[in-house]
């Protein structure tokens, strides 16, 4: 019964083969390409040009395009990155590894980017660039919790025992997740209430909230091809002597 | 478009300095890391064909 309980599909262990994912990997490559750069190109010139202003803020309420998909990808990539650790530690996969190693540049930009887009909102809106808001200093704790896993994996040259810890570092900084989600419903923060949530109808009018999506979307497909080519190169790089790599078109030039 | 001219798009009745601030910031970070992450990749595409070339 436990053995049942513990089948994988195939699926599951193809994708932990480094062959499969680099060939699959790059067929994915160019339509996460061509998406992220529509979705983000039509969500911005939408945002910036075509939604109407909102009755409080005016016009820099338009900044909400770019730092609200910061935000959102900024924790997404964190459980992405703990999962595949997880994935990793549990199955012994190296692919998976390579995969949460991927996600720690790209996860701190974002973070980077909702927390510098989010100041420059502030001063319009509250007057201060910054203030010690539970939702802006948890998200401040969550670059700091990048830092740290981008330190860790890169201070053990051992792949495997640097993905290791790296995993489980950042499975323990998931905890500081619910804690920015919520932060803004456990204290009293200035920082308002979420925008949009996956559950209910959005409270603003649809030429307002479908460049937000827009631009969530296009920032996932930036995340998948950020994902893919990391780990693509990192499989280079570990893989550089296997045969199926060395006679990859790839390599040899061959179409 | 929402606005009347091009001046007032730019301009966004004075919210237009922290509005396209913050959109350059978005674009250039994600820009640099796609080139970086590409880079990092054709870097490592070479290295893996410099190798075959000098064990054949």
């Amino acid at each position: 019964m436990a053995q049942s309980m513990w089948r994988i599909p195939r699926w599951f262990y193809q994708m932990g083969s480094p062959k499969w994912f680099y060939d699959i990997g790059g067929r994915l490559q160019p339509w996460f390409a061509v998406a992220a750069a529509v979705l983000l190109m039509w969500g911005a010139i939408w945002g910036l040009a075509f939604a109407p202003a909102d009755y409080q803020q005016g016009n820099s309420f338009r900044i909400m395009y770019v730092h609200v998909p910061a935000a959102i990808l900024s924790q997404s990539i964190f459980l992405a990155m703990a999962l595949a650790g997880a994935v990793g530690i549990i199955w012994k996969i190296k692919v998976a590894f390579m995969v949460a190693r991927s996600c720690i540049a790209i996860g701190a930009t974002f973070t980077l980017i909702a927390l510098l887009t989010g100041a420059i909102w502030g001063k319009p809106t509250w007057g201060a660039y910054w203030v010690w808001d539970a939702r802006l200093t948890s998200t401040l704790v969550l670059l700091f919790l990048y830092a740290g896993v981008m330190a860790l994996n890169q201070a053990i040259s051992e792949r495997q025992v640097a993905g290791k810890a790296t995993a489980i570092l950042a499975i323990v900084g998931t905890i500081n997740i619910p804690i920015i989600k919520y932060s803004v419903e456990w204290w009293n923060t200035l920082h308002q209430t979420s925008s949009f949530t996956l559950t209910a109808k959005p409270s603003m009018p649809a030429d307002m909230y479908l460049p937000l999506l827009l631009t969530v979307l296009g920032s996932y497909c930036v995340f998948a091809l950020v994902v893919l080519v990391r780990t693509r190169a990192q499989i280079l790089y570990t893989q550089s002597g296997a045969t199926w790599l060395i006679k990859h078109r790839d390599i040899t030039g061959a179409t | 478009m929402y606005f009347e001219s091009v001046n007032g798009l730019l301009n966004m009745a004075g919210h237009g300095a922290y509005v396209w601030s913050c959109y350059g910031l978005f674009f250039a970070l994600v820009g640099i890391n796609v080139w970086h992450a590409r880079s990092q990749k054709m870097k490592a595409l070479k290295r893996v064909q410099a190798m075959v070339r000098r064990n054949q």
